[in-house]
């Protein structure tokens, strides 16, 4: 286990910073010259050369091709939202309780709702704007549902703004719900694992 | 016989112009891409296969460029100053044989625009001429780190051109001609006869001043990036930018030649494995400009001159007198 200790102590002089050990100038000229000499004969300047030519022998390139290549990105890093579906019926999960147009503290998700033909509460207009979006992931976080959440798709480009929010992009596909393909989500504003262990018994009595 | 050389001598001229223009393009190539290799990159991959085709991506680039003269700019001289640049590093071609003399159709060609008897004079005159082009240009950019960059350039020029003449002093003293093609003859006999084994003091003095001649990197403080921007080139835009460029590989592909064929022997004995073995020598110096790019530091225009003056020039009157000396006794 990693303490907390190294990051509460703020005396930055005490953590391993020490002096550059720096020889004295050279005065007299005999001891400039001599300088001249060791430096000139220590061949520094070849084991310069040496290092750039063995990492070309070497070949160990690191760049990644961006378009084509990609940098896994940490499952609960806080993207576009997405907007989650039941396994197996495919109905959506957001039961329009509007906990994450309150809790939004950029005022960014406005929904509607609407009591359906099932006598079920639905969600007729959803947009996040994300021009305002600071990404702050308490949407996810207020969700009861795991409804809505936070997707790893980083790359956004659009003539509009508005093309961002389309609630119908947000949304899991109907057909990959209905085969199962939507995996479990790990990302943000899934439940963490071992949960379960850390609930605790609601203490009704006062 | 006076038709027939003119003809040949338009011809050599315009294929030079047009080889070295074309190697200057690959020699940004080369440059990217083995600098990229040596940093652990990739360099240019997306125009072409393997990024061939950046250099047309660039030289499109440079040739619809909008050209932009500044306002309170010399006009006509910071239009003129890079091709001072490109022009005189072609002109110091005309002295350089590229290949032994060889026969087509019944025709002996020398490959060489002029085997003039002061080549060696002539090259270095016309290189010195090229740093012209920085100079002027930088003054009348009127640009501060413009006048920074020729404030540098005339120091660079004083410094390192005492050192290039004086380090080729004793191999001249050796051969006794200045045509390049007497050097390369009086080499021919193999590599136990080259220069370089002779006079190895002024063939490491010449190669020092040969990246204060080109301003390549341990001594590129005239545009050193970093520092002054682009020096000269700061308020350049476009081909005239580009013509910089073109001067600026293609002196480094000359002076390779010229060093391969002061020192190591040229072509040999003309044999093909000879032209061979010369291009082959003349790449590992320009690859050595690429790689000292990558591995070494610029150093300050005060450490340049220190160089130079202190230690360059001392060495090289010495090398010059212990050969007059070897060679009189």
């Amino acid at each position: 286990m990693m303490s907390l200790e190294q990051f509460e102590n703020r005396n930055v002089s005490e953590s391993g910073y020490y002096k550059v050990d720096i020889e004295s100038y050279p005065e007299t000229g005999w001891e400039k010259a001599k300088q001249v000499f060791s430096r000139a004969i220590r061949g520094e300047l070849f084991v310069g050369l040496w290092v750039v030519m063995r990492e070309m022998i070497k070949f160990d390139i690191h760049t990644v091709q961006y378009p084509k290549e990609k940098l896994p990105v940490g499952p609960r890093y806080r993207a576009v939202h997405e907007m989650q579906r039941l396994w197996e019926s495919g109905t959506e999960r957001c039961i329009g309780c509007g906990l994450c147009e309150k809790i939004c503290i950029s005022d960014c998700i406005r929904m509607d709702t609407k009591i359906d033909e099932n006598n079920r509460k639905v969600v007729s207009e959803y947009t996040i704007n994300l021009g305002r979006c600071i990404f702050c992931g308490y949407c996810a976080e207020v969700c009861p549902e795991l409804a809505i959440v936070h997707g790893g798709r980083y790359e956004n480009t659009s003539e509009q703004r508005a093309h961002y929010t389309e609630y119908d992009d947000m949304l899991t596909p109907f057909d990959m719900a209905l085969k199962g393909e939507v995996p479990e989500y790990p990302g943000f504003g899934a439940v963490t694992p071992h949960e379960d262990e850390r609930v605790k018994s609601t203490p009704l009595a006062y | 016989m006076e038709t027939a050389y003119f003809i040949e001598t338009i011809i050599k001229i315009v294929v030079i112009l047009l080889v070295f223009s074309a190697l200057a393009g690959f020699g940004t190539y080369f440059e990217r891409k083995i600098l990229a290799f040596m940093q652990r990159r990739l360099g240019p991959m997306n125009v072409g296969p393997f990024g061939v085709l950046q250099i047309a991506a660039d030289g499109i680039k440079l040739f619809t460029k909008e050209d932009i003269v500044p306002t309170n700019a010399v006009g006509p001289i910071f239009k003129i100053a890079p091709v001072i640049t490109a022009a005189t590093a072609f002109m110091a071609a005309a002295a350089i044989p590229f290949m032994p003399q060889f026969t087509i159709f019944g025709y002996t060609v020398h490959p060489i625009v002029a085997d003039v008897n002061i080549g060696i004079l002539y090259i270095l005159g016309v290189m010195a001429v090229g740093f012209y082009g920085p100079l002027l240009g930088s003054l009348a950019s009127s640009n501060k780190f413009a006048l920074l960059s020729a404030a540098r350039a005339a120091a660079v020029f004083i410094s390192y051109e005492v050192v290039t003449g004086l380090a080729l002093l004793a191999p001249l003293m050796m051969v006794g001609s200045f045509s390049l093609i007497d050097f390369n003859n009086y080499q021919a006999g193999g590599v136990g006869d080259w220069i370089i084994w002779s006079q190895p003091v002024a063939f490491v003095l010449f190669w020092i001043a040969a990246f204060a001649e080109t301003g390549r990197t341990p001594f590129h403080l005239v545009a050193n990036d970093h520092e002054i921007i682009d020096g000269f080139g700061t308020e350049y835009s476009g081909m005239r930018w580009g013509l910089f460029f073109i001067g600026e590989y293609a002196n480094m592909f000359f002076i390779s030649f010229v060093i391969v064929l002061l020192f190591l022997g040229g072509f040999g004995d003309g044999s093909v494995f000879g032209a061979l073995m010369f291009l082959l020598k003349m790449a590992f110096f320009f690859f050595f400009f690429l790689w000292t790019r990558a591995a070494w530091p610029d150093i300050r225009p005060d450490q340049l001159m220190w160089l130079c003056w202190k230690i360059l020039m001392p060495l090289a009157v010495l090398n010059v007198v212990v050969t007059g000396f070897v060679m009189m006794f």
